[in-house]
């Protein structure tokens, strides 16, 4: 036990400030304000490999280390997509991974936040559309955010992330690019704005 | 492998360790296995290829290694009718190789289990990707399949439905557990779900840009696969590159494998209630990719290793970095280690679970670190060592219990050996040129690449088309080999060992539907 107390003051605090959020990564903004107050300043997230290589995997679990320290800042993977407020989408998707993805994205509830990640979550990548590749994950289910890269460092990861619930994105000018899903809140009675 | 007293004839098959391949009808290719089985060789991999064009039906490639190298047997079914000897019964892991084989090529095995493997109702079942004049049609739509599982009966028994979608961060796949009460009676594996075609997305590739491709069939082993890739192109043109690259190439590699290593650590430490362990490793790790992106532009480093040698140079700074961290982290590895060795807590979820004994290793070809944990010393960095390997001498790392904590011993002292390895190429890195320039590949020339990647052998068989293309690109992963082992190494665990159990080992999902 003294092993551990040692190593663990030894080690001191690795965590660093979040980066501020990548609004060039929002594909379609939405009711802002309104996910904000409803999430409140926690996120949960469900995380969903629809066939990619596993780098953006190894990407996103890097975010749980102590240098990003996600949960300081309020977000936590869940392990059940009905426990999520958004889904973090690895692709490309597979042919065979697509009807397991739009069942997740089913059981997620509103407003159900699409963060698409990856060269091959946003077009494909180097698979690209194939028999067996439906490319990018707006093909299957709608977007919020698409963050590039092969894989995407963490760091760009949160910037993606930030930007799907940040306070400061562009007014919502694209819903109606955003036929799939009209955001059913949970309090419906709230106002857009205060 | 003398093939000679089986009357065949071999032919040499350009490889960086000694390879042969030799044409057999179907008796030699029993005959030719059941004496490879019983020197105590073992399969490395068994693919498919569309001759038709060639007017030689399909060819059945089946690539077996022994003590002496690889030996690659060519098996040539005439038509779509014809049908190759089932390989099961000698090397179990035969089995999911056929049953791709077929779905993807169409070439037929005689063996019971017809069941599909690759294929997921994502194309018409009679239709075959890698066929060259297979042709997609935009109205197929994702299908549902009704994969016979095999269910077991008898009292209070039940089945635990487990994926694709996992609770925590990983690949897609499912499990099938029969169960009673919390024992595990039987698991069986499906996957396939990451299939994304990548052996037809080689063939619209050059074989210069393939490495790309490569070093995207599983990101976790990207300079292990480029690494073979690379080395397959340059069997093809015949020519090596220059040292320096071959000592990056290493570096690379150790690095990957200190990375995976430290990765999985921290999470066995996590799946045995041990929080702490994550959080130790997990900055451990990034550490390594950090300085792996300051050194080489890329966290995981995919992209360094191309066709030729390498593709950035390591600066003499960067260098001193490097060995600056591998001492800080041999101090920390050492630490860490006694606190996982001493608690009880955590010795007590890892000894003894999920065992898989040498003799069960060898019957189903269990392979990579996992291998040497049960007793298997197997090590292509050992056993037909080159360039920096042969003046490094690396020393294997072995256990004989074959449990997960055999498993996390092998992996500590690996990560260990790999730290030396890493300060002695820094020590001994030669000048010269980090790329050569390849000559003109010719046409139609096979050749195969290899490394022994931190979770076990990689392979590319790669044949080249005309005017550099490339005609049939087969990557294959050791992770072919060791999914069937985890069936059995769980049988008789309770449920909640199973994620222990799985990331002891940690296998490639994209690397084995491809």
């Amino acid at each position: 036990m003294l092993h551990i107390l040692h190593q663990i003051a030894r080690t001191g605090i690795k965590s660093e400030t979040a980066p501020t959020p990548a609004e060039e990564m929002i594909v379609v903004a939405r009711l802002q304000k309104t996910i904000l107050r409803t999430l409140g300043r926690a996120l949960t997230i469900r995380h969903v490999d629809a066939g990619s290589c596993n780098g953006c995997e190894l990407e996103i679990q890097a975010l749980t280390n102590p240098y990003y320290n996600l949960e300081g800042i309020g977000i936590r993977f869940v392990a059940s997509p009905r426990h999520a407020d958004m889904l973090l989408v690895t692709g490309p998707v597979s042919k065979h991974m697509a009807i397991a993805l739009k069942r997740t994205y089913d059981a997620t509830p509103e407003p159900k936040l699409v963060v698409a990640v990856g060269d091959c979550g946003c077009t494909g990548g180097i698979f690209g559309q194939s028999y067996a590749s439906l490319g990018g994950v707006a093909s299957v289910i709608p977007v919020d955010v698409a963050i590039p890269g092969c894989p995407p460092s963490p760091r760009a990861l949160l910037q993606g992330i930030l930007a799907a619930i940040s306070a400061h994105a562009p007014p919502v000018a694209a819903q109606a690019d955003r036929p799939a899903v009209e955001p059913t809140l949970r309090s419906p009675d709230a106002p857009d704005t205060p | 492998m003398n093939v000679s007293p089986l009357g065949l004839s071999a032919s040499a098959l350009p490889c960086p360790i000694p390879a042969q391949r030799c044409r057999v009808n179907s008796g030699q290719l029993l005959s030719a296995c059941r004496l490879a089985w019983e020197r105590g060789g073992a399969l490395v991999a068994l693919w498919a290829s569309d001759e038709r064009d060639r007017a030689r039906g399909f060819s059945v490639r089946v690539l077996l290694r022994d003590g002496d190298g690889l030996t690659l047997l060519e098996h040539t079914l005439p038509d779509e009718g014809a049908r190759y000897p089932d390989l099961s019964p000698i090397f179990p892991a035969a089995n999911r190789m056929q049953r791709a084989a077929f779905d993807l090529v169409g070439a037929q095995c005689d063996a019971d289990d017809q069941r599909p493997w690759t294929w997921q109702a994502a194309w018409p079942i009679d239709r075959f990707p890698l066929q060259r004049d297979f042709e997609v049609s935009p109205t197929w739509e994702p299908g549902q399949e009704d994969y016979p599982f095999v269910r077991v009966a008898g009292d209070g028994v039940h089945e635990i439905a487990v994926g694709p979608v996992h609770a925590g961060t990983i690949e897609p796949g499912h499990f099938r557990f029969q169960v009673v009460g919390e024992k595990v009676l039987r698991l069986e594996e499906r996957l396939g779900y990451a299939h994304k075609g990548i052996e037809k997305r080689f063939e619209s590739l050059s074989l210069r840009d393939g490495y790309r491709l490569a070093g995207r069939v599983s990101g976790d082993s990207t300079v292990a696969y480029a690494w073979a890739y690379a080395q397959a192109v340059e069997s093809i043109a015949a020519d090596d590159p220059p040292p320096r690259a071959g000592w990056l190439r290493a570096l690379c590699l150790e690095r990957e494998r200190i990375g995976n290593h430290l990765g999985d650590l921290g999470y066995l430490g996590n799946d045995g209630g041990f929080a702490f362990g994550h959080s130790q490793f997990s900055r451990l790790r990034e550490d390594v990719l950090r300085l792996n992106e300051h050194a080489f532009g890329h966290r995981l480093l995919m992209d360094v290793v191309v066709p030729g040698g390498v593709a950035r140079d390591l600066r003499a700074d960067d260098s001193a970095l490097m060995r600056q961290q591998v001492a800080s982290l041999e101090r920390e590895l050492a630490v860490l280690r006694d606190i996982y060795d001493e608690h009880a807590g955590l010795q007590d979820r890892f000894r003894g679970c999920g065992e898989v004994t040498r003799e069960l290793a060898m019957k189903l070809g269990l392979t990579g670190f996992a291998a040497r944990a049960s007793g298997v010393p197997d090590d292509l960095r050992c056993d037909f060592a080159r360039t920096p390997y042969d003046t490094l001498g690396v020393r294997r790392a072995t256990r004989a219990d074959g449990d997960v904590a055999a498993r996390v011993a092998v992996r500590f002292d690996e990560t260990v050996e790999s730290l030396r390895l890493v300060d002695a190429i820094l020590a001994a890195l030669p000048d010269g040129d980090i790329a050569a320039t390849l000559p003109e590949a010719p046409s139609s020339r096979l050749a195969i690449g290899c490394a022994e990647g931190w979770r076990g052998p990689v392979f590319i068989a790669l044949e080249s088309g005309s005017d550099g293309t490339i005609r049939r690109c087969h990557p294959h992963d050791p992770s072919w080999q060791n999914w069937p082992v985890i069936e059995h190494a769980v049988i008789g665990n309770i449920v909640p060992d199973f994620p222990l159990i799985n990331k002891s080992f940690n296998l490639s999902y994209s690397g084995h539907d491809l």
